[in-house]
């Protein structure tokens, strides 16, 4: 089937998306008017306070490809023929279809007020909007908007932000008063005030006032009142736009008129959004859209059950420090809270024994549930019980079908469904694979509930350090740097940080390490057992030996003596890995030390949140395709890198030409050499999601290659949330705010002096610790014994670095020499000494 | 047994008494567990901030060593799957099952243990954990445990 839908939009792109989701072969195609990909309108007033509308973009552009949807952006259909199925475009493309679904959307109404089309005089609809408001708002001087509804306000509230004097102006005598009763209203009134926004009620404007050069100066009102305005923002309501329709020949009245399966008066053609007039409703907010065009999916594709049959009114307020949300009809009587003194009011409104409608502000709690009642048109009999029951709900309580992102339409059970389908783990994760959060943000604290709940308690969170105190990595890091704090223990006593559960000590462990240049007091109980013994535990408690191999090239010596380790060793599993190293698994506790000195190779890391592994191919060395010199550059860049830890596991490749044999365009920093240079990409994946790398740069020479590489990770290693690896961490920013910082003329020495002392400081070879334990029975139980080897490492430098940065925890005291400590099993811990080899 | 000649009379008493001496106080690194084996039990000891704590050392989840667990807030987190046990009460938070507690003392130096065999709130956990803690099922804890949850 070949389905056309006809506008770019959240109607367009939401019923694109339901169609894909139903049926994955047939044919879609958008037709977007304006030249960028549909974004996420719902959101204009987040465009207004900071940020770029390429943020608010709803998908990405590989998004369209990965799902088989062609879109034209800034093209426009001019002519549809609903006899021979086909639209003609402004270019004069003519494209046929056998369904079409006209989501056109609405212009902003402009009413006939004289003056209305002088410079200065603009709507909210569009980015374009945005930087004219901004454009006025920035330089202070004083503006007036029209309209005291949803749009208004938060339009207001943008203009405020930007230190604009700003004042609302209201025709009627109370804010919103379609979504509010007046008790309510009265409350919005002097909340929007103390967010510097002046509020003027029941003024009707006669004229907007302009200067001889066309220039909006102020409003004069029909009381013969004026007010001064160099900007004036018209936001009274939406005008669906439906000339297309029109010229179609489709029965039109405030919208295009559509019935219950969201078909049009003509064949085969549909409409969705806020461009459709259905049971004479046209809805102007975003919920409804998306029951729109899951029955219009439906419909489209056939099936004959589907049946719209209009939508429940709700509206969220997205002003930061105003907490409003409206249900259905405010006006009536129901059950009534209303705290003055913390400024809550919460109303519930019950017609005939059933839930209609709900006022909830200041205290938004149980908004999800109360919207799932009024949806059902649930029975009430105690309404100030139910609005009880809605101050306590918790996402358990939450039906599956009640709706928790408004913005993209999400409701509890998809969310439920994909954490358990997908396992996920992450508020992020959940966001990205159910769009829920994705929109306005205001549900993403609802989303990690729910996650929390489904999980048992147990999540991935990246946004806080320490969750049960609810800091953020960027809150402990400021009070570590302004304490100097050199330990874990150091910053529980300062702010409590891993107080609770535990569970972020090994975070805390690296931050106190990074901030400190790893010249920080170690505490070995605050690591996962994997830095404590340097081996990565299997799921019968035994450990992982994968020793160094820089660039993964080895000698015949280094094999050999792997061989007779494994015989040793009784190594049950010999395995070479993606990273290409070998991996001997199944290695006693107790063995560690031993193995590591039969070995007598540098440890690889493989347990640690550290830099792993460099991968090469052959390269110039010897590949016939060769481009440049990827296992010599990858050896070198592995030299720079060994011991240094980082938030998150990070793997590297350097491939020798675009072949990519060492998969570098999917790893967190990889090389790829060109012809007459090299390519640096970063926030590559190929595990649970696979990403290629984002191109940082490209430069002449395998220095500058490396010295960009090195940047890169020391600023990833200082702005990272633990656990974060560099993909999620490059969707978190973006590439040009990365490249941004590491391309600084000031700020890019700064890091890579920052790298150098960190990695000056870091403990190269862990494994050294066999012969120098920093605890008691390091690697042993009370009922196992671990040798220790000779104290004195060749190295000089290895010495230092043991000596110098790892000191055993307070409290526990280098390991004397115990007698048997019990018959069965005696305990022979030994003090290094220099006599033992 | 043999008692080291350090012991005092007293220890001699202890160990009439059902206590095994199974360490050093020095043995015992702060805030981290360390295995022990008494009459076939895999017990894990651990030093706190505020004393000492003995519970057995297998997970009833999956029977990860739980000696190697991260240790905050009196309770030990799992290092197989992250389940938390609280090493009062040997129950798991937030999901079925429990481990036995033991009895943990210390005498000048030393360190006593003594085990409890007291029967386990959560029955299908006991279960496992009998069957585990003889012989070397850490070897294969999967052929020989269901996972309960």
């Amino acid at each position: 089937m070949n389905i056309l839908v006809i506008g770019g939009g959240i109607a367009a792109q939401s019923l694109v998306e339901a169609l894909r989701e139903r049926d994955t072969t047939a044919q879609i195609t958008m037709v977007c008017e304006e030249p960028r990909l549909p974004w996420d309108r719902v959101s204009l007033s987040h465009l207004l306070i900071d940020g770029n509308v390429d943020e608010l973009q709803l998908r990405p552009s590989s998004w369209y490809e990965d799902h088989g949807v062609t879109v034209m952006t800034g093209r426009r259909v001019v002519f549809l023929d609903t006899t021979h199925n086909t639209a003609r475009l402004d270019d004069d493309t003519v494209l046929s279809y056998d369904r079409c679904a006209l989501a056109t959307g609405s212009d902003a109404l402009m009413p006939p007020i004289p003056g209305i089309d002088q410079k200065g005089v603009v709507a909210f609809r569009s980015p374009e909007d945005c930087t004219a408001i901004q454009a006025i708002a920035d330089a202070g001087r004083p503006a007036a908007v029209i309209g005291g509804g949803l749009l208004g306000l938060e339009a207001a509230r943008g203009i405020a932000s930007r230190g604009a004097p700003v004042t609302v102006v209201h025709l009627m005598d109370r804010l919103m008063e379609r979504q509010l009763d007046a008790n309510a209203a009265a409350l919005l009134a002097p909340a929007m005030v103390e967010l510097d926004v002046e509020v003027l009620l029941g003024k009707s404007t006669e004229t907007i006032v302009g200067n001889e050069r066309g220039e909006v100066t102020g409003l004069k009102f029909t009381d013969g009142e004026t007010l001064d305005a160099e900007l004036v923002v018209v936001a009274i309501g939406i005008k669906s736009r439906t000339e297309l329709a029109k010229a179609a020949g489709l029965d039109v009245g405030r919208g295009i008129k559509v019935d219950d399966k969201l078909q049009t008066s003509a064949p085969y053609v549909y409409a969705v959004g806020e461009c459709a007039e259905h049971r004479g409703m046209v809805y102007g907010i975003v919920a409804p859209i998306h029951d729109q065009t899951q029955i219009c999916a439906d419909s489209i594709l056939g099936a004959s059950d589907a049946f719209y049959e209009g939508s429940i009114l709700s509206a969220k307020l997205k002003i930061m420090g105003v907490d409003l949300v409206s249900i259905g009809s405010a006006e009536g009587s129901g059950a009534t809270v209303e705290d003055r003194e913390n400024r809550t009011y919460r109303k519930l409104i019950v017609e005939n024994g059933k839930l209609t409608g709900a006022v909830l502000m200041g205290d938004t709690k149980g908004y999800e549930l109360l919207l799932d009642r009024v949806k059902q048109g649930h029975d009430v009999l105690d309404a100030l019980e139910l609005l009880t029951e809605a101050s306590k709900a918790s996402a358990a309580d939450l039906p599956d079908g009640a709706q928790v992102c408004n913005c993209n339409g999400v409701c509890k059970g998809d969310i439920v469904k994909a954490i358990q389908d997908h396992d996920l783990g992450s508020t992020a994760e959940v966001v990205a694979r159910t769009r829920a959060g994705a929109g306005c943000g205001t549900c993403k604290p609802l989303v990690t509930e729910i996650l929390l709940n489904v999980r048992g308690g147990k999540v991935d969170e990246n946004t806080y350090l320490c969750a049960c105190r609810k800091q953020t990595r960027e809150e402990v890091a400021a009070v570590i740097r302004e304490q100097g704090l050199e330990s874990v223990s150091a910053v529980a006593d300062a702010c409590g940080t891993g107080r609770e559960c535990g569970g972020c000590n090994p975070g805390l462990a690296y931050l106190v390490s990074e901030i400190n240049e790893n010249k920080h007091r170690e505490e070995r109980h605050a690591r996962y057992i994997n830095d404590r013994v340097h081996g990565n535990i299997q799921k019968d408690g035994t450990f992982s030996v994968v020793p160094r191999m820089k660039g993964g090239v080895t000698t015949s010596a280094e094999l050999r003596r792997i061989a007779d380790a494994a015989d040793e060793f009784n190594i049950e599993t010999i395995k070479v890995t993606g990273g290409q190293r070998i991996d001997l698994l199944g290695v006693k506790k107790e063995d560690l030390p031993a193995i590591w000195e039969k070995l007598d190779m540098p440890s690889g890391m493989a347990y640690a949140k550290s830099v792993r592994t460099v991968k090469t191919c052959v390269g110039t060395e010897h590949c016939r395709f060769g481009l440049g010199p990827s296992m010599q550059t990858g050896i070198e860049l592995e030299g720079m890198l060994e011991g240094l830890h980082t938030p998150a596991k990070v793997k590297l490749g350097v491939t020798g030409c675009p072949r990519n044999c060492a998969e570098a365009y999917i790893k967190d920093i990889g090389l790829v050499a060109i012809e007459g240079g090299w390519e640096v990409y970063v926030g590559g994946a190929g595990g649970t999601v696979v990403r290629k790398g984002d191109l940082l740069c490209t430069v002449e020479t395998k220095d500058e290659a490396i010295r960009a590489s090195l940047i890169f990770l020391q600023h990833y290693r200082e702005t990272a949330d633990y656990k974060e690896r560099t993909y999620d961490y490059m969707e978190r920013f973006s590439l040009e705010e990365i490249q941004a910082v590491v391309f600084d003329e000031e700020e890019a020495p700064k890091l890579l002096e920052r790298f150098h002392l960190a990695q000056a400081a870091a403990i190269k070879d862990p494994w050294l610790e066999r012969r120098k334990p920093v605890v008691a029975n390091q690697f042993s139980e009370l009922d196992t014994e671990a040798p220790v080897f000779g104290m004195a490492p060749m190295a000089g430098d290895d010495e230092a670095e043991l000596a110098g940065v790892v000191g055993p925890p307070p409290g526990a005291a280098m390991p004397a020499a115990v007698p048997a400590a019990s018959g069965r099993f005696a305990v022979t811990y030994n003090t290094p000494t220099k006599d033992q080899a | 047994m043999t008692i080291p000649q350090t012991i005092s009379a007293a220890a001699t008493d202890l160990a009439s008494d059902g206590w095994v001496r199974v360490a050093s106080i020095d043995d015992l690194p702060l805030l981290e567990g360390r295995r022990t084996t008494i009459d076939g039990h895999r017990v894990a000891v651990f030093k706190l901030v505020d004393g000492l704590a003995a519970i057995d050392a297998v997970c009833p989840h999956k029977a990860g060593p739980l000696q190697d667990g991260l240790v905050a807030d009196n309770c030990v987190t799992c290092p197989l799957h992250d389940r938390r046990i609280d090493l009062a009460t040997g129950q798991v938070i937030g999901y079925e099952g429990a481990v036995h507690v033991h009895e943990v003392s210390q005498h000048g130096d030393d360190v006593w243990v003594r085990l409890s065999h007291a029967p386990l709130a959560d029955t299908s956990a006991e279960a496992d954990a009998e069957r585990l803690v003889p012989g070397d099922a850490m070897s294969d804890p999967h052929s020989s445990v269901p996972d309960t949850l």
